[in-house]
């Protein structure tokens, strides 16, 4: 069963980071650790960083015309920053695994259930 | 006509049975179908055939068939799911029913933490535990909530949904977790026997008796797992809880304190059994929260009249439960148990103190607490402010019925 693990945070506690080149190198090592689990634990899919949603685009079809706005989906206090997909069993391990992303200390976690194309598509 | 006959008996073993279907199944909505047209083929069949000799195997079997029927039904539709059940492999041995059966224990502790699982909402769980272990319907539950049935059956179609969908296990959690997980079950409990037991603002509705159901649930706890301590602290504090539940409110509807209850009129029986469950629990040596407030229960029950009550353990009892979940409700009633033991102004000082707990502000047992203090004392124009403090925060007119007979006894 394959969950998407979606990354939420603080972009502003994020940006501020580049300027401590110190705590930026701790975070991605945490992050590489992480991932390198996940890859050794064989459950990984997919995964990967998002860049911060000032450079997001939001894309709607209204009559046929393609109208695209600047910016991200919804104004949000966390935002979306990355995403793994992983596949485990249940959601207990999931958690698990949400649980020791570095940054479910001070961002939050979610957890989806992917969905499956029916198969007569 | 044998029809309540079977039903006694579709009540007695549907939870066992269900439990059993949803691990085979993984499917709580096909389980419940497939149940309830084993229990309509049950009334259709057993009158003129006869009881069978294990009416659960004939259960089972019946409604294992008729799930396997609904799933085929189901199949000729689109389905979503990766993998797609292996109903060959599942009907191959259709006929061990009788070695499923003795699974069957594991079954109801598996739907418990399931529907207690820390992934679905408060609300939810409560209502799927009471329609799956406790058999209650749908606008049963609602009535017992106080919500439109269109409510309830909504949360029960989102839960089963959610169960389903994001794969929330079927299994009782094992080691590390296993901890943490009951104490979610426990908490589920008593919040469900505290919704009946607070549940006195509705005089006259018709309410399911969620005191009963919870201690139904802790019961099947208890006897699944018998060793854990604060399961059995749990069922103890809940029937020496429960073996007050008739004195507690007088014939005007008012609240009646503890010291004013008929004790003649306590369920004997109930404390009996209460107190044997605690003093099995200490016996096991594993201390917990629902033990100390089991034991503080039974301190209450022991005493024949209110002035024989040990107020120096209990006030003892309260520092323990403090030093395990530490919290100003708690501590308002350790202020309570300090000022019966050594005197009301001690108690006076600790709620002064209490006073600026922001979790105490809009609670209105805080002045209440204080206000009987003061009455005692005979401070009473003090006391009548402290009850008009209180009234103004309650509504509940048991409550208020309380308050407003003590504002009266001091003058106001």
């Amino acid at each position: 069963m394959q969950y998407m693990i979606l990354i939420y945070g603080d972009e502003k506690n994020f940006a501020q980071m580049a300027s401590s080149p110190e705590a930026q190198k701790q975070m991605y090592a945490a992050f590489t650790k992480y991932t390198k689990d996940m890859r050794d634990a064989g459950i990984m899919r997919a995964g990967s960083e998002l860049k911060p949603t000032s450079t997001a685009t939001t894309v709607r079809v209204k009559n046929g015309k393609t109208v695209t706005t600047d910016g991200p989906f919804a104004e949000t206090k966390e935002q979306l920053g990355g995403y793994y997909i992983i596949d485990v069993p249940n959601l207990d391990e999931a958690v698990k695994w949400a649980a020791r992303c570095p940054a479910a200390q001070g961002g939050s976690i979610e957890v989806r259930p992917v969905g499956v194309m029916p198969a007569t598509v | 006509m044998l029809t309540p006959v079977i039903e006694n008996i579709c009540r007695a073993e549907g939870t066992r049975v269900l439990a059993g279907l949803i691990r085979r199944f993984g499917d709580f909505d096909l389980a419940e179908d497939a149940l309830q047209d084993a229990f309509a083929k049950a009334i259709e069949v057993w009158p003129a055939q006869g009881l069978p000799a294990a009416p659960a195997a004939w259960l089972t079997t019946v409604a294992q068939r008729r799930a396997l029927d609904l799933m085929r039904r189901r199949r000729a539709g689109p389905h979503y799911t990766d993998e797609p059940p292996d109903v060959a492999a599942q009907e191959s041995d259709d006929e061990g029913h009788a070695a499923e059966i003795s699974g069957i224990e594991d079954d109801r502790l598996r739907l418990l933490f399931t529907c207690c699982h820390p992934a679905i909402a408060q609300a939810a769980q409560m209502a799927l535990a009471l329609r799956t272990l406790c058999g209650l319907s749908t606008r049963e539950i609602a009535r017992a909530f106080l919500e439109p049935e269109s409510t309830t059956a909504q949360r029960l179609v989102r839960v089963k949904k959610k169960i389903l969908e994001a794969r929330i296990p079927y299994e009782v959690p094992s080691g590390e977790s296993l901890p943490e997980r009951l104490q979610a079950v426990l908490g589920v409990v008593y919040l469900v026997f505290n919704e009946g037991y607070a549940g006195t603002d509705a005089p006259g509705l018709v309410r399911p008796d969620l005191c009963t159901e919870a201690i139904r649930l802790a019961r099947l706890l208890v006897e699944l797992m018998p060793q854990e301590s604060e399961a059995l602290g749990l069922l103890a504090l809940m029937l020496l809880h429960d073996a007050r539940r008739a004195t507690r409110v007088g014939d005007d509807g008012a609240i009646m304190p503890l010291e004013e209850q008929d004790r003649t009129r306590w369920n004997r029986e109930e404390i009996a059994e209460g107190l044997e469950l605690l003093d099995s629990a200490l016996a096991l040596r594993r201390r917990g929260p629902y033990q100390l407030q089991a034991a503080i229960a039974a301190l209450h029950a022991r005493a024949s009249r209110a002035e024989d009550t040990d107020w120096k353990q209990i006030a003892a009892l309260y520092g323990g439960l403090l030093r395990e979940q530490p919290g100003a409700v708690v501590e308002l009633n350790a202020a309570v148990a300090l000022a019966m033991a050594e005197g009301a102004e001690r108690g006076l000082e600790w709620m002064a103190r209490l006073g600026g707990r922001e979790e105490l502000s809009g609670y209105y047992l805080l002045p209440a607490a204080r206000a009987d203090l003061l009455r005692r004392l005979g401070r009473l124009a003090e006391a009548r402010d402290a009850y008009r403090a209180a009234l103004a925060l309650v509504r509940n007119p048991a409550e208020r019925g309380y308050l407003d007979r003590r504002l009266a006894e001091c003058g106001g």
